[in-house]
């Protein structure tokens, strides 16, 4: 009885101070949004809405955000599309070296992001191709792709065949078959994919900084900008970001619970 | 970016009556295994016709090549008179209830319905699938996703999905596979009812020998890729022309035998069997040497005691020993041993006054022998017995 107690004070505590480790860095960037900071940002030095007032206040904090959204926009729509493709073709179609691509495909995941920077910088100068917004986008859809051909053959793997067969016996054209029944079906993988596409490119500063040349992304701004001190605009753009995850994670869970009624 | 057209010639609103159907000398080979081997066959348009066999015999395939989900290897598909075998399923005037009925769970039951009609851009889309809903007693349940309904009406949306688009042919393959008895029961009726109502052709895949008899107006029985026997149920049960059709189709005795004398002007066979002389009618033998093997079905033959007298009008097998006997309620069924011969089956009506005879109880076994048939002596008499292991 007694150690039943002591359990059920230890792990409240312990799991407490789990959460705490995981949930005081993201405390702070928050709080030091609102901090009156100046230039460096490091010390408290007052309570003020300035950067909330005005995000794109410091300087090319905003272009960097705008450089992320449009590779992260870009990168998401042609990995998606790509490894949804890849996903049902390494699922239904019988090939020979189906399961070398089955592996192959898992190796992106696998490799180490500066291995992949390194390579893909010197891929890139041998090609002569001019290191910017380009070379990010090719650089963020390789990495990408594994990650969505994983998710969307969870899905199509589930799929039962009949339902497409069906669909032809309904005299749906092979086109009306795949966006009528195929596409909808698959789409909660599809959409998932896609959002983990996303967080990863956005997230992206490795790989980023060898590919990117002079066009600069929000890790990598923030990233030049530690040494001389970051601005509290890129406390604020992160707590809109941290945010807006929350809003769209809890968007799902609700959806999602509205449905299963 | 949806919407391609489907007005397409070959997907005719069919006639009321239904189409025809015609297979000829289509064959379908995967790998080594040959599925359907040269099968031949002509379904009569407005029937309801059954295609009854063991799992594995090629039913089902013969159904998807029907549907053209499924492309032959050889031979042809005609339906009401039009080559079709290169047709894609899109484009063929027949729909499926599928054996999982394969409903799509992201629509409602109502667009469930709606699928077919939608993809041909009908008018009165609704009201039409509506109408289909109320064939099946469902249009209350609308509203409803797939995984909300049991499984007999799940069956019976997918039964209404394909016969919102009166198809000149309605193809099912096992659709009540996956449902309790007493419901299948009651679907059976239901789909007769149906059948009977829209008066399309139904063709009709099933290993249940019971569900093909009770339904179909035409049966097919079918056994290793191949056509075995085609007629009226009642006509199949009476007059088997092979082991198998005997077996599958209810049960059958089968004893070899030799044919030795004909008499009656040549109407009526005399065959010995193991030492004791059997009439068979001439009309009812298909076998075409003298070596035969007779056959008498389990209800046509009467106990009678191991001495008892019986008149010139009976055939009389002596000397066997009652091995086991099961009260089923309407009948009595009795395993009798007779020697050489094996086992023989009988089934004694439960009508009242019969005493029923305990294992160990010696007796003769008596039939008409208008009843008896004999087939080819050289077929294996245990072929298309049900090995209750093989059933699904």
């Amino acid at each position: 009885m007694t150690r039943l107690r002591l359990g059920g004070a230890v792990v409240p505590t312990f799991a407490a101070l789990g959460f705490l480790f995981l949930l005081v860095p993201v405390a702070y960037t928050v709080l030091f949004s609102f901090n009156d900071g100046g230039k460096t940002n490091l010390v408290w030095r007052g309570f003020t809405l300035d950067a909330w007032r005005n995000p794109c206040g410091a300087p090319r904090v905003c272009s960097a955000l705008v450089g992320s959204l449009q590779v992260g926009a870009v990168s998401t729509v042609v990995a998606t599309t790509l490894g949804t493709l890849l996903a049902i073709g390494l699922v239904r179609a019988r090939f020979g070296g189906r399961p070398a691509v089955d592996l192959l495909v898992f190796l992106p995941m696998a490799t180490p992001e500066v291995v992949l920077g390194a390579a893909l910088v010197s891929q890139f100068l041998s090609l002569r191709l001019p290191l910017g917004f380009g070379t990010v986008v090719l650089a963020h859809v390789m990495f990408c792709l594994s990650f969505v051909v994983v998710a969307v053959k969870a899905r199509v793997s589930t799929l039962d065949p009949a339902l497409e067969q069906a669909a032809a016996d309904l005299y749906a054209t092979p086109w009306q078959a795949f966006w009528r029944v195929t596409f909808p079906l698959l789409l909660p993988g599809i959409g998932a994919a896609a959002l983990l596409a996303f967080s990863l490119s956005f997230d992206d500063f490795i790989v980023t900084s060898f590919t990117s040349g002079g066009f600069t992304t929000f890790p990598k701004f923030v990233y030049v900008s530690a040494t001389r001190g970051i601005p509290p605009q890129a406390n604020v753009i992160s707590s809109a970001m941290f945010v807006l995850a929350l809003l769209v994670v809890l968007v799902v869970q609700v959806v999602a619970r509205a449905r299963r009624r | 970016m949806t919407a391609v057209g489907t007005d397409d010639p070959t997907v005719e609103r069919a006639t009321a009556a239904g189409a025809a159907l015609e297979i000829e000398g289509v064959s379908r080979r995967f790998g080594d295994f040959l599925a359907v081997d040269d099968l031949t066959l002509a379904v009569a348009s407005g029937t309801f016709f059954a295609l009854l066999g063991p799992s594995g015999c090629g039913k089902t395939t013969t159904l998807r090549m029907v549907a053209g989900l499924e492309r032959p290897s050889a031979g042809t598909v005609r339906l009401a008179g039009q080559d079709v075998t290169g047709v894609p399923a899109h484009r063929r005037p027949v729909n499926t209830v599928f054996q999982s009925y394969a409903l799509f769970p992201h629509l409602d039951v109502l667009e469930n319905v709606a699928f077919g009609l939608r993809r041909r851009r009908t008018r009165d889309v609704r009201a039409r699938a509506l109408e289909a809903l109320e064939l099946v007693e469902l249009a209350h349940l609308a509203d409803r996703r797939p995984a909300q309904l049991s499984g007999g009406q799940q069956q019976r949306v997918a039964l209404a999905r394909a016969v919102v688009n009166r198809p000149a042919l309605l193809l099912l393959d096992e659709p009540l596979g996956a449902l309790d008895l007493k419901l299948r029961r009651r679907m059976q009726l239901e789909l007769k009812r149906i059948q009977a109502e829209v008066g399309i052709t139904f063709v009709h895949v099933t290993h249940d020998q019971e569900e093909a008899m009770t339904m179909a107006d035409t049966v097919a029985v079918m056994n290793r890729g191949r056509i075995e026997q085609v007629g009226a149920p009642a006509d199949l049960y009476e007059h088997p022309r092979t082991a198998f059709v005997a077996n599958f189709l209810g049960q059958s005795n089968l004893v070899p035998g030799t044919v030795v004398e004909v008499l009656d002007g040549g109407r009526v066979l005399g065959v010995d069997v193991a030492g004791t002389r059997l009439r068979v009618p001439a009309a009812r033998s298909v076998a075409a040497g003298p070596r035969v093997l007779v056959g008498v079905r389990p209800e046509k033959i009467r106990l009678v005691g191991a001495d008892e007298q019986v008149g010139t009008a009976h055939d009389v097998l002596r000397g066997g020993t009652v091995v086991d006997t099961s009260f089923t309620g309407v009948s009595t069924q009795y395993q009798v041993d007779v020697g050489a011969l094996g086992t023989v089956g009988v089934f004694a009506q439960n009508a009242g006054g019969t005493p029923v005879h305990p294992p160990g109880t010696p007796v003769a076994l008596a039939w008409d022998p208008d009843f008896a048939f004999a087939l080819d002596g050289d077929e294996e008499p245990a072929a298309g017995t049900v090995d209750l292991d093989d059933e699904p």
